[in-house]
């Protein structure tokens, strides 16, 4: 094995590691954004934006990521919006994450009690505030492990973006494998990226989870401690 | 230029034969890799422990399209030249094992503890163990996530398009390249898709409700 010709092409790689990143990210953010935005439709609006809400879910939700960027990325052009491979991508993601988000979230809301909205509402809140204080903020801290998993699974799908020629790590190393005919080493090289990557993005999200809900990482604490006592 | 039709339609539909086929035979081969994992993540030696461990954390934690190029790059360094067709079900069947052992361990984690104890009071031996107390019982907790799990496995096999491998996804493709009338293939592709993937997903929400997996004992 030679690593060294795949070494001298360190700078596609670095390029696609920043790409696989950029894309996670906004990808992740947005995604989250569109979820949030479809939980809040389907539990203030009517019953009507709900079905619409679980439809898109489940359209999503049973198709694979695949189908969905070739729909997009040569569907989509011919109802004349053109994209870059770059622009598909970003926006197949954010659909795909964004329904498996509302999903994951929605579950959590679910499991906020009745008696929470009308505690709310007893408060004087209004509407919103009462969906973003007293059901949302518990609710995502609840979900948030599954939350994470999620978002490093999608980390991880960006990989096949590289089908529609995006140069993100793996659309990179494709073509390092064409420089160098070095395949076996490329891809040990990139797998062993990935997998650093998606250890620290476990990490990471851990810690920004602990960050964002304190409390309920406290409270977590005095389960265990009431369990054990 | 071929315009999208009656032919082109039936190659497609004869492709998703192959998704299906491709699908089974890796669940097959997956699940029987993947029961043997979570037994030894379960292991008393602590070795074999870890080496589990590190197998389902490693797998989980690399895109699916890794495994399958490392796999397909892997096994030609040292000589083997697989058509795509095995490459592609022996790469998702090391997916499929990862993620299976770590829902198994968690179903078998969740028969209480009580229960080994009982079955070692009756001199059952470890084997004895779990074919007469503790998998059956993990079985009825297991059954609902393994079949939301088949539904990503399927969804997955869109993947194995890359090593050359005529499944649907790489049909719809193939059609698109010669009709360009990529709205109305992909479309027929995606509800193949749909057509298999949604069916098993309500199954595994009626599982979960008919197993009453969160039951507590």
């Amino acid at each position: 094995m030679q690593f060294d010709p795949v070494f001298a092409e360190s700078d596609l790689i670095l390029n696609g590691i920043m790409l696989t990143i950029v894309l996670s990210a906004s990808a992740i953010v947005l995604g989250c954004t569109l979820a949030v935005l479809l939980v809040a439709l389907r539990t203030l609006a009517g019953r009507w934006a709900g079905y619409v809400v679980d439809a898109y879910v489940e359209l999503m939700r049973n198709t694979p990521f695949l189908i969905q960027l070739f729909m997009i990325f040569f569907g989509l052009p011919l109802l004349g919006i053109r994209m870059s491979g770059v622009e598909a991508a970003l926006l197949t993601m954010t659909l795909n994450l964004g329904a498996y988000s509302t999903e994951i979230i929605r579950a959590g809301v679910d499991s906020i009690h009745r008696s929470q909205f009308e505690a709310g509402v007893s408060l004087a809140l209004s509407r919103r505030q009462v969906f973003q204080y007293v059901v949302l903020q518990p609710a995502f801290a609840r979900v948030w492990p599954a939350l994470s998993s999620q978002f490093v699974l999608m980390m991880l799908a960006s990989s096949i973006c590289s089908f529609i020629s995006v140069q993100e790590l793996s659309g990179a190393a494709a073509i390092v494998e064409q420089r160098t005919f070095r395949s076996f080493e490329t891809y040990i090289i990139v797998t062993a990226v990935y997998l650093v990557m998606a250890l620290s993005l476990k990490v990471f999200l851990l810690w920004l989870g602990r960050k964002l809900f304190p409390q309920v990482s406290g409270l977590a604490r005095l389960d265990s401690k009431a369990e054990a006592a | 230029m071929q315009t999208f039709g009656w032919p082109e339609a039936m190659f497609i539909f004869r492709a998703a034969g192959w998704t299906l086929l491709l699908t089974a035979i890796s669940f097959v081969i997956g699940s029987l890799l993947g029961g043997a994992f979570a037994i030894m993540r379960l292991s008393r030696i602590k070795l074999v422990r870890n080496f589990a461990a590190g197998y389902i954390l490693v797998i989980q934690s690399i895109p699916v399209l890794m495994v399958l190029f490392m796999s397909y790059y892997g096994l030609s360094i040292i000589g083997i030249e697989l058509p795509p067709f095995f490459a592609a079900s022996a790469s998702l069947a090391v997916y499929v094992s990862a993620y299976l052992a770590e829902i198994w361990r968690g179903s078998i984690e969740s028969v209480p503890f009580q229960q080994w104890e009982a079955s070692a009071s009756l001199a059952h031996t470890p084997a004895q163990t779990y074919r007469y107390v503790i998998l059956p019982q993990a079985v009825r907790i297991s059954l609902p996530p393994t079949v939301g799990f088949l539904v990503q496995l399927v969804k997955n096999t869109s993947i194995v398009s890359v090593v050359g491998f005529v499944e649907l996804s790489r049909a719809g493709q193939l059609v698109n390249n010669a009709t360009f009338q990529a709205f109305q293939v992909f479309s027929l592709v995606a509800v193949i898709y749909f057509a298999i993937c949604f069916p098993l997903s309500r199954l595994s929400r009626h599982l979960e409700k008919v197993m009453n997996a969160s039951r507590s004992h």
